[in-house]
């Protein structure tokens, strides 16, 4: 059973592998609409390489970008969450739970007038920095809030 | 099969979008209490915001979402009246879609 596990494991790197393939363009299709989902980074389990599938790895940190939200959250299966960068020409915001399983929660591309700003609902595992990582004019800047949870929700 | 709520309305001169979506957003590493098995993964994929027929959003999203899932955008230079359409897709292939106008 356990052997079968690891095979499930490779078959996941592999798929990976084209994520990665994606994410640095080698696949990308040419439509705008519905950008590939960004495989490697979704299942990626360390921080570092969500960091590195969504090109965040040597992001700058930056005072214009706020990230809202609780500073304690009593269940940690819904915590607001509200990004609003204030840098021109902001084009994605990626939000990220850097203790959580699976650290990458979503990545949004804005274009056509979309404001730098986004805001949902994630899960955090556990007391976590959200960081939020933007691409603006080319350029990665990011910025984090730490969030108390006293109940996590992203398990059983 | 449930329907995304949307609601729209002018602030200034950006459109302030508000959205809620019915779905359970499994990541699957949760396990079931009573049988101790683990949940398959069943989360919202992709979503997608146009404004007046262009796109404005176009999200990507894993299982780290909250279920039942909320999303806020704003979009300069529309305008009320504009036609706004939210589509999500989730891992399992389902497809849900709504329009509304920016009031």
């Amino acid at each position: 059973m356990n052997h079968q596990r690891r095979q499930v494991l490779k078959g996941a790197g592999a798929a990976g592998a084209v994520g990665v393939a994606m994410a640095a363009g080698l696949l990308r299709p040419t439509a705008v609409y519905a950008a590939p989902w960004n495989q490697a980074g979704f299942e990626a389990r360390s921080l570092a390489d969500v960091l590195k599938s969504i090109n965040g790895a040597g992001a700058a940190e930056s005072g214009q970008i706020t990230v809202k939200a609780p500073d304690i959250a009593e269940n940690g299966a819904v915590v607001p969450v509200e990004v609003i960068s204030a840098i021109p020409g902001t084009e994605s915001i990626a939000i990220v739970g850097e203790k959580n399983n699976l650290p990458l929660i979503a990545q949004f591309d804005l274009m056509n007038g979309a404001e730098g700003f986004v805001s949902t609902r994630i899960k955090l595992g556990s007391t976590s920095n959200v960081r939020a990582v933007v691409k603006a004019g080319g350029k990665m800047y990011t910025a984090a809030k730490e969030v108390k949870v006293t109940i996590g929700g992203c398990g059983g | 099969m449930s329907s995304i709520k949307i609601r729209a309305s002018m602030t200034g001169d950006s459109a302030e979008v508000k959205c809620l979506m019915n779905h359970p957003m499994e990541t699957g590493l949760r396990k079931d209490a009573k049988t101790g098995q683990l949940v398959p993964a069943h989360f919202i994929k992709s979503v997608v915001a146009t404004v007046g027929g262009n796109t404005v959003l176009d999200a990507q999203w894993g299982g780290g979402i909250s279920r039942n899932p909320y999303l806020a955008f704003k979009v300069k230079g529309a305008k009320k009246g504009d036609k706004v359409v939210v589509s999500w897709e989730d891992n399992q292939g389902a497809k849900e879609t709504s329009e509304a106008t920016i009031g």
